[in-house]
This record gives C-alpha cells, sequence and structure tokens, in this order.
C-alpha cells in the first residue's frame, strides 16, 4: 500500500507536470526571438508528449509525497493521461485556425501546457489546498484563452464572463475549504476520512456547510445544473479549439476531484447520494432541454455538455466501484467523441465568415461527403447509439446504476438520451437533406487536424467494438483510489 | 520594562491616531496616508508581541503593496476632494453603518473582557504570549519550505500564468490584428432567430 505519510521530497512523483511547465518556460523565453518563434507549437508538443509518456510509466507505481500533498496513484496518472490526450488533440487542431484568425502567439501554447499542468496537479492531490491551487492554476490561464480574440466582442464577453464566474465558484470553492479546516484542522483529506466521526460528532454544521460550499464551486467547474449559467457564451464565444479543450479538459479535471472528494473523502454523509440524484437529473434534463432550441452548433454542443455532466454526475450519487469506473469511462468517451466534433467544427470555421449556424451545413454532405459522415458519426456517438463508445458509457453507467437500485434516476436518463436523438440528429439532417441557400465553401484540410480526426475516430470505433478493454483500465485505476 | 511599556503606548496611540484620522478625512489621499501611519504603529505592536515576520509583513504587504495600490486608484478615478465624492449616503444605510460598527466594537470589547477574565493563560491565547520561536522569520520559512513546499511553488506557478494573462489581455494590437479581418459585425451575443429549421 501507500505510504501515507511520506514526507520525502521526491521530485519525481512530479515528472509531468515539470515537464509541462518546462516546456512552458522554453516557449515564454524563445516565443519572440525571431527564429525561434515558429517553434512554440513544437515545444509545446514535445512537453506534452514526454509528460504523457512519464504519466504512462507512472502507471502501478504508488507513493506519497511532500507530506502527503501529493499522491501517485493509478486514478491520477490515468487521468494525467486523459489530459495530456485531450491538450495533443488541442494543439494539433489550435495552429491553423489560430494562424488563420491571426491569433497564433506563442503564450497560447504555454497557457495550454500551464492550465494542463494545473489539472494534473488537481488529480494528483489530496490536501484541499493543493487542490485549489491546482484549480486556479488550471483556470487562470483558460480565462486568458477564452478572451484570446481581443477584436471579436463574443470573445471578449467569453473572457469576462468566464473570469467573473470563475471567480464567484473560487471564493465558494475556499470559503467551504475554510469551513472544513475550521470544523477538523486539517486540509488533508486523509485525515478527514480518518477522524470523521469525531468531526461530524463535533462540527456537524460547520463541516455540512463546508462541504456544501465545495459542491457549489466545483458544480460551477464541471457545468452542473443550477451553476451552468455562464456555459453557453463562453462556448460561443471563445476560440473553437479552446472551446473543444475546456469542454472536456476542466470537466474532467473538476470530475477527477470530485470522484476523489466525494465518493472516497465524504462519503460518510448519507444526505450527498439524495444532493447528487437531484443535480444529476436537473443536469441532464435542463441541459438536453435547452439544447432542443439553439441555430448555433457551438451553443448546442454546449448545452450538450451540460447533460453529459449530468449522465456522470449519476456516477456520485450511484457510489461505488462499478459507477466509479462507469464514470470514467464515460469521460474518455466524451473526450473522445465530443474533440472530434469540435475538429470538424475547427475546420468549418477556417473558412472566413463561418459561425457554425446550424444553416451553414447545408449542402455540406455533396461537397465532403467524408467529412461529413465522420461528423455524423460523432453526432451518433453523442446520442449513444452502438456500435460507438457513446453507447457502452451510457450503457455502463445506467446498468451500475441499476444494479444499485436508482431506477428512477436511469428512467431520467434514458428519456433524456431520446430527448437529445432529437438535436443531435439535426445536424445530420441539415448536413445531408437540406437544400443548400447558398454554395458551400470548400474546406482546406491540413495534416495536423487530419491526426486529430483520425484519433478520435478511431478511439469512438474502436473502443465501439472492443469497450472491455477500456473498461478493465478504469476498473483497475480505482483500486488505488487515494 | 518601562521602556516596552512606553513603546507600547506610544504606538498604540500612534496606532489608534492613525485610523481615527483616517476616518476623519474627506480627502481620501489623506484618509490613505493616515491608514498607512496606522499599520506602521500595529507593525509596532506586533513586533513588541514576538510576531516580528507579521510585523514585517504588514509594512511590506499592506503599507507597501497594497495601500499603494488604492493610492493609484484614487489617483487614477480623480477623487480629490469631498465633492468628488458624490452625495453624502442616506440615513438608513448610515444607520446600517453605525450598526454595524457597534457590533464590532461590542464584539471586540467583549473578547477582551473574556481572555482577561480567564486569568489571561488558559483562553484562546488573545493576551497570552507563544513560545519565542512562534511567528518569527525561522519558523514560518521551516514551514514553508517543508510541510507546504508543494503549494508553496505551486502559487508561484500560478502567479506566473497570471502574469502571463495580464500581459496578453492588456498587449498593445500587433500590426497583425490590425487590419480588420472579414469578421462579423459586432452585435450582441443573444439567442439567433430561427431560421435554420426548414
Amino acid at each position: 500500500m501507500i505510504d501515507y505519510t511520506s514526507a520525502s521530497i521526491d521530485f519525481a512523483l512530479l515528472g509531468p507536470e515539470i515537464a509541462l511547465l518546462a516546456s512552458a518556460f522554453l516557449i515564454l523565453v524563445t516565443g519572440y526571438v525571431k527564429s525561434l518563434g515558429k517553434l512554440s507549437p513544437g515545444v509545446a508538443f514535445v512537453g506534452l508528449v514526454i509528460a504523457l509518456v512519464l504519466s504512462l510509466n507512472q502507471w502501478g507505481n504508488q507513493s506519497s509525497g511532500f507530506f502527503g500533498m501529493v499522491t501517485c496513484d493509478d486514478f491520477g496518472s490515468a487521468f494525467k493521461v486523459i489530459f495530456t490526450l485531450i491538450a495533443i488533440l488541442t494543439l494539433l487542431m489550435a495552429h491553423r485556425y489560430l494562424s488563420h484568425k491571426s491569433l497564433n502567439r506563442p503564450e497560447f501554447y504555454a497557457l495550454l501546457n500551464i492550465s494542463t499542468m494545473g489539472m494534473m496537479v488537481m488529480a494528483n492531490s489530496t490536501d484541499l489546498v493543493v487542490m485549489f491551487l491546482g484549480l486556479e492554476i488550471m483556470s487562470l490561464p483558460l480565462y486568458v484563452m477564452a478572451g484570446m480574440a481581443r477584436r471579436s466582442p463574443e470573445s471578449n464577453e467569453a473572457g469576462i464572463k468566464y473570469f467573473v464566474m470563475g471567480a464567484f465558484a473560487s471564493a465558494f470553492l475556499l470559503m467551504g475549504i475554510a469551513f472544513v479546516y475550521g470544523a477538523s484542522g486539517t486540509t488533508d483529506l486523509r485525515r478527514l476520512v480518518t477522524d470523521y466521526h469525531y468531526i461530524v460528532g463535533n462540527f456537524k454544521l460547520y463541516l455540512y456547510s463546508g462541504v456544501a460550499m465545495i459542491l457549489v464551486g466545483f458544480g460551477f467547474k464541471v457545468g452542473a445544473v443550477p451553476f451552468h449559467s455562464w456555459i453557453p457564451d463562453v462556448y460561443e464565444g471563445a476560440p473553437t479549439p479552446v472551446t473543444a479543450f475546456f469542454s472536456v479538459g476542466p470537466k474532467a479535471a473538476g470530475f477527477a476531484v470530485l470522484l476523489r472528494l466525494f465518493v472516497f473523502g465524504f462519503a460518510y454523509i448519507g444526505l450527498l447520494s439524495d444532493v447528487f440524484w437531484v443535480l444529476a437529473a436537473l443536469t441532464m434534463t435542463v441541459g438536453n432541454i435547452m439544447a432542443l432550441r439553439q441555430n448555433n452548433i457551438k451553443r448546442m454542443l454546449a448545452y450538450s455538455s451540460i447533460a453529459h455532466a449530468g449522465y456522470i454526475l449519476i456516477a456520485f450519487a450511484v457510489g461505488g466501484d462499478s459507477a466509479v469506473s462507469a464514470a470514467m469511462f464515460y469521460l474518455v468517451a466524451y473526450a473522445l467523441f465530443n474533440t472530434g466534433a469540435f475538429a470538424v467544427l475547427v475546420l468549418l470555421e477556417t473558412r472566413t465568415g463561418c459561425k457554425s449556424d446550424f444553416s451553414e451545413l447545408s449542402g455540406f454532405s455533396r461537397l465532403h461527403p467524408y467529412l461529413s459522415s465522420v461528423l455524423a458519426l460523432f453526432m451518433f456517438a453523442l446520442c449513444g447509439f452502438p456500435p460507438t463508445v457513446g453507447f457502452f458509457g451510457k450503457f455502463y453507467l445506467f446498468s451500475a446504476a441499476i444494479q444499485s437500485g436508482f431506477i428512477w434516476l436511469v428512467v431520467i436518463g434514458v428519456m433524456n438520451s431520446f430527448v437529445s436523438v432529437y438535436y443531435y440528429l439535426r445536424v445530420i439532417k441539415v448536413s445531408f437533406f437540406d437544400q443548400p441557400q447558398q454554395t458551400f465553401v470548400p474546406v482546406t484540410y491540413s495534416p495536423a487536424i487530419i491526426v486529430v480526426l483520425l484519433i478520435t475516430l478511431a478511439g469512438t470505433l474502436g473502443l465501439g467494438l472492443f469497450p472491455q478493454q477500456l473498461l478493465d483500465i478504469s476498473q483497475s485505476a480505482i483500486f488505488a483510489f487515494l | 520594562m518601562s521602556l516596552d511599556l512606553a513603546i507600547f503606548v506610544i504606538s498604540a496611540l500612534v496606532a489608534v491616531f492613525g485610523a481615527t484620522m483616517m476616518i476623519f478625512q474627506r480627502n481620501p489621499v489623506a484618509s490613505v496616508l493616515y491608514l498607512i501611519l496606522s499599520l506602521v504603529g500595529q507593525a509596532v505592536l506586533y513586533v513588541q508581541l514576538g510576531a516580528a515576520f507579521v510585523g514585517a509583513v504588514l509594512i511590506i504587504v499592506y503599507s507597501g503593496a497594497i495601500l499603494v495600490l488604492f493610492l493609484f486608484v484614487i489617483m487614477m478615478l480623480n477623487l480629490r476632494s469631498s465633492a468628488d465624492l458624490g452625495e453624502p449616503s442616506p440615513p438608513v444605510s448610515r444607520f446600517v453603518k453605525y450598526f454595524v460598527s457597534c457590533l464590532i466594537f461590542l464584539e471586540l470589547s467583549f473578547i477582551i473582557r473574556e481572555s482577561l477574565g480567564a486569568g489571561s493563560t488558559t483562553s484562546a491565547g488573545i493576551v497570552t504570549m507563544a513560545d519565542d520561536s512562534f511567528g518569527s522569520v525561522e519558523s514560518v520559512a521551516t514551514l514553508l519550505f517543508t510541510r507546504y513546499l508543494y503549494p508553496f511553488e505551486l502559487t508561484s506557478v500560478l502567479l506566473l500564468s497570471a502574469i502571463v494573462g495580464a500581459v496578453i489581455i492588456a498587449r498593445r494590437a500587433t500590426e497583425d490584428e490590425l487590419p480588420p479581418q472579414p469578421e462579423k459585425a459586432v452585435g450582441p451575443i443573444s439567442q439567433k432567430t430561427n431560421e435554420g429549421q426548414e
């Protein structure tokens, strides 16, 4: 088992984080040297690949260090691999889009790597203070990346809204951490677990209010329903590759921390299951119903991301190993097909004047039969049709819930999946069957985005045909849970 | 002992005088300067209590950084005299202000009375003296560089990313940003009309 009290200051635990940070520093230093500035995406890519390799190396190697503030377990390593893969896909699709919109600055790549590093810190932390710092390191670059396009009022709006709501959420989170600290005298999750009965016996009110505020803070970050209002505007206004990044990256990081906190840390609080029941039902329903009446695909995908967060929240209401591994499976699946859908949007938006409205898709399939079929496949995956990985994601989640007796929650989830079919298939209907109002401007491919499409396509279909492998990995990851 | 007492009395008087004058100034710049004076007095009190580090931080961070920031803001807004501060507040909000200050005053006097009454050794440590190393630079540094090394380093990364972000947002437009792109017209983001359907 892990040596929980390890005081060792072992920087090998932080290998992936250090690789990302070093590449970010290198970009910041060399970015404005004339001959080296063009290399920034390459440097960022190399940093991410090194981080990926180091994270893979950490698999199976369980240790704790820095006085218990960092815990390397398979759970954290799995999430680190997910984060780096998402960041690599974002980097590949961002470069040409940013050059086209004349936003291509070296700092973008540095910020991308720093943000990914913040996610890694979150996934590996077993201390509330470190968790908070990781969250802030992840979020601050995202605010800036959302507002990168300074000439576009929508991008400015996205940046400011994201910043204000993010700061609001951080305030809640910090207040909650302060309350928990006041009740228990520690920010160490393991101490919170071991001393649980003493804390609840003496300071129940403070612990509960602290936990509630922490939940509100992370609810903002993952876009759970009463705290979702910022998502559509931010997703629509931000540059599309950035939207792709923060529709999956911060969400996965937020869920990683939530899983650690609420499925393990505060698992004794019996009320939490009911709270998550209501949150999940609300989030699914509101996300899906609001998505019905959107005319912009980015906005539609924003509401769909709320709905998918709702499906994942089912796992929190259910609890237990099978639900947690199903949630991890779902996160990986969602990251794949959602990034794929956004990659198609990025391709479409590199034509001038395109805003990803539904009407702009008409006539798409005649000029680009393959690309539109790929988009259609991602939409099928988002709905959850077999044989895509989306089906198995929902299948494992719902079956875990049924086994634990959450029948009504599953009924709500299945009903919501039916509702979602309408708006996902509308993309396919417009692109395949609608008469084009004006001639469709052809899309030009770049090698990097073809790679992104191939990876996401292979993942969506391949894991849909062989889901057991991914499920095995996610099941072995939760054994070392905290 | 008498020297200690003299230093205490003088610095406490300076702190109270600064705080009082700060409230009664109509010119915001003078107000901030009196606040700095009050903080210097308080810093001396902290040093006398053995918390040299807190005293130093009070001077460096509060007087040095935060209040200078206040001055910048006041100067940017160009608030010169009471006329720039707008109308005096209505009686209701004035009543709220007095009420809240009275509450805080009562609370503080209650705490002080309780801690003195309890024999000044057992209670929450308000008047009690901690051991010598408490609050010293060494003890803070030891914790910061061992137990809390990781959060400490993370904070520096956080500050770095904030600086980089601020520079990106606030920098001057470069030439490749200046020629207007054939982008969409400026307009409010709102629900678009339902034209895509059918």
